[in-house]
């Protein structure tokens, strides 16, 4: 099999190469905007597994606004305020005496994704205007590298979250008020924080980035707004930052990966490479536990970890 | 701490309650279900008009694709006298589809039910069909066996692959790069025979043409739809197809990469007006004016019922702007010969993709041979594998 993809200027290595790196931009960008949220509400000690329901939410609203407005920049906005509301719920929540973050997560996961379908409604038919993408491929006269060189804008704001969120949570003095919620609630007291406030915000500013990972689905890639359109990409997410132990840069690194990895059956499919599709399908899932038990160590298994995330309380 | 944990013990009081009270209505609710159906059905039939039909769909009904081609048949009965419907979108291939039926047979009086995804049959409709022995259930996937399944049961499907075969001319005569792409669920009979007859329509008019396939493994996917329409149109292939739940994002994509592309299920022109050639369409509404008219009548209806471009169960979408007046001619023709009833698609000597010969020469499979249903392999110019 494979010999017949024939033209094109590009092998069949290279052009499924390509598909994966192009894949890796295409799909990466809503897995690095949720775990980059999830990262800094878990930093503060609290985990929010709502962040499906929010990306859900986050992609109807950017796609409704971007209809009505014609501008799609509004719409990621709308859906960062509608994360940003989705974010305050939990927080606050949470913060009522013996309430779990967990089941919170979880009742806030179906309550989006359930009032974004039913709000979405009447958004599966219309054709709202989509985000612009820069071109990084003009060098090439390939047409296969200038497409998977079409990089979204969002995922180029991606990448400077990336290295803003690595740069507050270590150097600024918001950052460290955050790890210090996060590692040790009763020393944050002492020093007179007020704890759920700055959990409450960090599970905002999580809220605020899911939702402008949902607008990337709705707006960008795959670029319309249906009720399939999220396949556990949320979750998928929130396990990415244990995997990349809460830390941004290595969120940015696991979220490609990830994509890549989507995109390797498609892409060998493409060129003639057919035998156990069903395999290559799965190779993200397979190699995200792959790499965990490669990577796994007795002794260093939680480092990373805030010392107040706590799976049960 | 105090007042916290009074409020904690109180709100464990009322959960306590709450759950108290649910529980019993639940039983009460369970029993009343279990007890009224009989009577109810009956009164339903006695008082004849207007006739309850309800309709599920697996997905929501305005998804450019299987479930809108199914709504839009419904909404062509609903607008004949003496019939009412119902309707429920997002319901899944589990016990939730007996619970949607139940309801519709029970509250809403419904006597005929269209539960018209592929994977309510068994267990569910069989299930509910033996339950409520004087409701008509309907089912679109032909799969009917006569004694073995209850008489109350019916089952339904087109030939919509005739549909794809005249599509398939149009993409071969369209096609600059030679090479069609085609995104597939799953690699079941229906979808191949899909497949195979796009690719022998589009190589009866042009032989160079090869067509890709890419299976995404489920119905509805659709970052791994755009992905694959993103590596076939990388790889140069010019038009595209597919048999998915949504065509939507596929069409789109494409669309927007600047191919041609031909629809499915439904007629998805709206969404690309620069690249839409034609497209494989179900015409549902044809079928269910005949099932209601022999019901109404109280005619008995065949259990088994299927039919292709001359039974009008599917259509061909209208050519696009961009189709020559060549390719025009050319599907024009197969599709007179589907209406003549003279076309066989399926005709030896005929080779798979390995190079055998799955059809030896001089044998001809009718539409309704028994063989094409069982189809396991990809004709001869698809590039892809089954498995």
């Amino acid at each position: 099999m494979g010999a017949q993809t024939g033209g094109g200027g590009v092998s069949a290595a290279a052009g499924v190469a390509l598909g994966m790196v192009g894949g890796a931009i295409r799909i990466s960008t809503p897995f690095l905007f949720v775990s980059l949220g999830e990262c800094i509400t878990e930093k503060s000690g609290r985990v929010n597994l709502g962040l499906e329901g929010t990306l859900v939410m986050g992609a109807m609203a950017a796609y409704g606004v971007s209809y009505l407005t014609s501008s799609p920049w509004l719409g990621v906005l709308a859906a960062g305020g509608c994360g940003v509301v989705l974010g305050a719920l939990h927080g606050w929540l949470c913060a009522r005496p013996r309430v779990n973050d967990v089941a919170v997560g979880i009742a806030l996961m179906l309550f989006g994704v359930g009032l974004a379908f039913f709000l979405g409604k009447p958004l599966i038919g219309p054709t709202a205007p989509h985000l612009p993408s820069v071109s990084l491929g003009w060098w090439s006269a390939s047409g296969q590298v200038r497409s998977a060189l079409q990089v979204n804008a969002l995922f180029v704001l991606g990448l400077v979250t990336t290295a803003a969120v690595r740069f507050v949570l270590r150097k600024t003095r918001w950052g460290l008020v955050i790890r210090t919620v996060g590692e040790s609630a009763d020393a944050a007291r002492a020093m007179g924080y007020d704890i759920a406030r700055v959990r409450l915000l960090a599970t905002m500013a999580g809220g605020f980035l899911a939702g402008v990972g949902g607008s990337f689905l709705s707006l960008f890639y795959p670029g319309s707004w249906n009720e399939g359109l999220s396949s556990g990409q949320g979750l998928m997410a929130v396990a990415l930052v244990i995997f990349a132990r809460w830390d941004p840069v290595r969120c940015l690194l696991a979220s490609l990966l990830f994509g890549g990895a989507s995109a390797l059956g498609p892409a060998l499919q493409s060129v003639g490479v057919t035998s156990g599709y069903y395999l290559f399908n799965a190779a993200p899932y397979v190699l995200t536990l792959a790499i965990i038990v490669l990577t796994s160590s007795r002794d260093r298994a939680l480092l990373g970890q805030p010392a107040e995330l706590r799976m049960a309380r | 701490m105090l007042k916290a944990r009074a409020f904690a013990t109180s709100v464990a009081g009322w959960t306590e309650w709450i759950g108290t009270r649910v529980a019993a209505w639940a039983i009460f609710v369970a029993v009343l279900g279990g007890l009224t159906p009989g009577p109810r059905s009956h009164r339903a039939v006695a008082a004849s008009p207007p006739l309850t039909i309800g309709f599920i769909y697996v997905g929501p009904k305005s998804d450019y694709g299987y479930n809108q081609a199914h709504a839009q048949g419904a909404a062509v009965i609903a607008k004949l006298p003496g019939v009412k419907i119902r309707e429920e979108e997002m319901v899944p291939e589990t016990s939730a589809v007996q619970k949607t039926m139940e309801s519709m047979i029970n509250l809403d009086g419904a006597t005929v039910l269209f539960p018209t995804s592929f994977g309510y049959f068994d267990p569910h409709i069989l299930k509910e069909a033996a339950k409520y022995k004087n409701v008509t259930f309907l089912h679109c996937g032909g799969l009917y066996t006569e004694g073995k399944h209850p008489t109350n049961v019916g089952s339904y499907f087109g030939y919509i692959d005739e549909a794809q075969y005249v599509a398939g001319i149009v993409a071969g005569m369209s096609t600059k790069s030679n090479k069609l792409g085609f995104i597939a669920a799953k690699a079941i009979p229906q979808v191949l025979r899909n497949i195979n007859s796009y690719t022998l329509g589009a190589r009866s008019v042009n032989p160079k043409a090869t067509t890709t396939v890419i299976f995404t493994g489920d119905w509805s996917m659709p970052v791994k739809e755009a992905e694959a329409a993103n590596s076939l149109i990388d790889q140069g292939i010019d038009v595209l197809t597919m048999h998915v739940d949504s065509p939507k994002v596929i069409v789109e994509t494409a669309e927007r990469r600047g191919i041609m592309v031909t629809g499915y299920h439904a007629n998805q022109a709206a969404l690309a007006p620069k690249g839409y050639l034609t497209g494989a369409e179900w015409n549902w509404g044809k079928v269910y004016t005949d099932y209601v008219g022999m019901i109404q009548a109280g005619k008995p209806y065949p259990h088994l019922l299927r039919g292709g471009l001359k039974e009008g169960f599917v259509k061909v979408s209208p050519y696009g702007k961009m189709v020559s007046a060549a390719a025009k001619k050319k599907a024009d023709a197969a599709k007179a010969k589907f209406m003549d009833g003279k076309m066989v698609v399926y005709k030896g000597p005929l080779k798979d993709n390995t190079g055998k010969v799955v059809i030896a020469a001089g044998v001809e499979q009718k539409q309704t041979d028994i063989a094409l249903e069982k189809m396991d392999y990809l004709v001869e110019g698809v590039v892809g594998k089954t498995h």
